[in-house]
């Protein structure tokens, strides 16, 4: 049951897009056509699917505070975190490269619509930052970090088809030539990213939907229910939460 | 500025209106919109990207002419990545709060495609000392709009520059707020990094109309 409300949460709620933007050098440089977007989310998703786990394994037998207890008791006070960065972007190079190989070798059709990206990807912030996200958010098992991993990539790839298509229609609107090509893809992006703000009540149920408006109408309501229930909500936004409980007082 | 040749003061200069790394080059965009909701998050991240920028320029270019061409995205991703770990023990060890705010951010800006990409583009081809200057004159660029966005949201979206309260206390009603003036709490939310940056590349292009794409 976890892994399909982490599975939704890393898709629409956590999208690593709308949320957290990463990944946004290539999903705007490639976003042009339909064909190449698809092509680089697959592409995606799939290291996303492989490097996520890999990582995960890496941090828990090796990087994290404690880590190194199966080697013998004498290590247990050896936290090697700091190399995170390191070994994470090293696994990472590796895998992507491996991945190309196995691609070429295996499936030139696959290697000639998707290969020119694979280079790309392993410097895209979106695979490093699926790591640390799973790092810094400590999941917990092997099957959650697969999980957490396709979810994201899945979330990527749905941003990148969504801008991809809208930015084939535009061209034939008529935008200020000052807005055009990146211009405009900002503010449409900035436009998805509220609408994907929507899904922020997905798995807290009905009751809480109050709690997930923003900053406005949350200052009108009153009351001691609503104020725990705001409190409770995850809210990256803390200005907020302070103005709300000084005027409740 | 008298000892930087003209050539070189326009590695400097460039990238903070006409090259900028951001709205030009399209590069760093992920940092640039996260963590600008505040203009001190903003700064610090604008001094990091300068520290890592500047040092593996001049790293990587005095490198440049012994790295084996195939592993050389590898040997760029470990220099910046060391380079990274650095500024993280920095920050974490002297401004801890800060730290927290920027998580994982920091670590982001391994892949920060400004870097690899001066890397690739300039680090490669050209001397140390000129390396160095055009990291200091791209991570300036970056450094200008990161500032620029994280000073509008930060004083529109809470009402403050820096921690201090500019406009007024919100709570006891002084300043603006005695006009009914609120805070734009969404500002401070994810999206409207975006469309601010949107705003500025309208009036950057507006203003040099040699930048204009055809769509």
């Amino acid at each position: 049951m976890e892994h399909l409300e982490l599975f939704f949460k890393s898709i629409f709620i956590d999208n690593m897009v709308f949320a957290t933007f990463l990944g946004m050098c290539s999903f705007l440089a490639v976003s042009k056509k339909v064909s190449t977007a698809v092509g680089l989310g697959a592409a995606v998703i799939f290291v996303l699917a492989i490097t996520v786990p890999l990582n995960w394994l890496l941090d828990q037998y090796i990087l994290q505070p404690g880590a190194l207890t199966w080697l013998g008791p004498e290590y247990a006070d050896y936290d090697l975190s700091f190399l995170s960065f390191i070994l994470f972007i090293a696994t990472i190079a590796t895998m992507v490269q491996l991945v190309e190989i196995v691609v070429e070798k295996f499936s030139p059709a696959l290697y000639n619509s998707l290969g020119i990206f694979l280079p790309l990807i392993a410097v895209n912030c979106a695979i490093l930052g699926g790591s640390l996200f799973m790092q810094s958010r400590e999941i917990p098992s092997l099957g959650l970090a697969v999980t957490y991993g396709v979810g994201s990539g899945i979330g990527w790839f749905l941003a990148i088809l969504a801008i991809a298509a809208i930015r084939e229609k535009i061209r034939y609107s008529n935008v200020p030539p000052p807005l055009r090509g990146l211009g405009i893809t900002f503010i449409t992006t900035g436009l998805m990213a509220i609408g994907f703000m929507s899904f922020g009540g997905m798995l807290t149920g009905g009751d809480e939907e109050a709690a997930a408006k923003p900053k406005k109408q949350v200052i009108q309501m009153n009351g001691d229910e609503n104020k725990k229930k705001i409190e409770l909500k995850e809210n990256s936004v803390t200005e907020e939460k302070e103005n709300t409980t000084a005027l409740n007082e | 500025m008298g000892l930087l040749s003209k050539k070189d003061a326009k590695l400097i200069t460039d990238p903070l209106a006409d090259n900028n790394p951001i709205t030009i080059q399209v590069l760093g965009i992920c940092s640039a919109l996260a963590i600008t909701a505040e203009l001190k998050a903003s700064i610090v991240m604008a001094i990091a990207v300068m520290f890592v920028l500047a040092m593996g320029n001049v790293v990587i270019s005095l490198m440049r002419n012994i790295i084996p061409p195939k592993i050389r995205i590898i040997v760029q991703l470990v220099v910046v990545a060391a380079l990274v770990i650095i500024v993280d023990l920095v920050l974490k060890a002297y401004a801890y709060e800060l730290s927290k705010t920027l998580s994982v951010f920091v670590g982001l800006i391994i892949t920060n495609c400004i870097i690899m990409g001066r890397f690739e583009a300039f680090a490669l081809a050209n001397g140390p000392w000129q390396s160095f200057l055009d990291g200091i004159g791209n991570a300036a660029g970056y450094g200008l709009i990161l500032i620029i966005v994280g000073f509008f949201r930060e004083l529109l979206g809470s009402g403050t520059l820096l921690g201090f309260k500019v406009l007024g206390d919100p709570i006891e009603k002084t300043g603006v707020y005695a006009y009914g003036y609120e805070n734009n709490g969404f500002m401070l939310l994810a999206p409207m990094a975006l469309i601010v940056l949107g705003i500025i590349i309208w009036v950057q292009r507006s203003r040099n109309t040699a930048l204009i794409e055809e769509h």
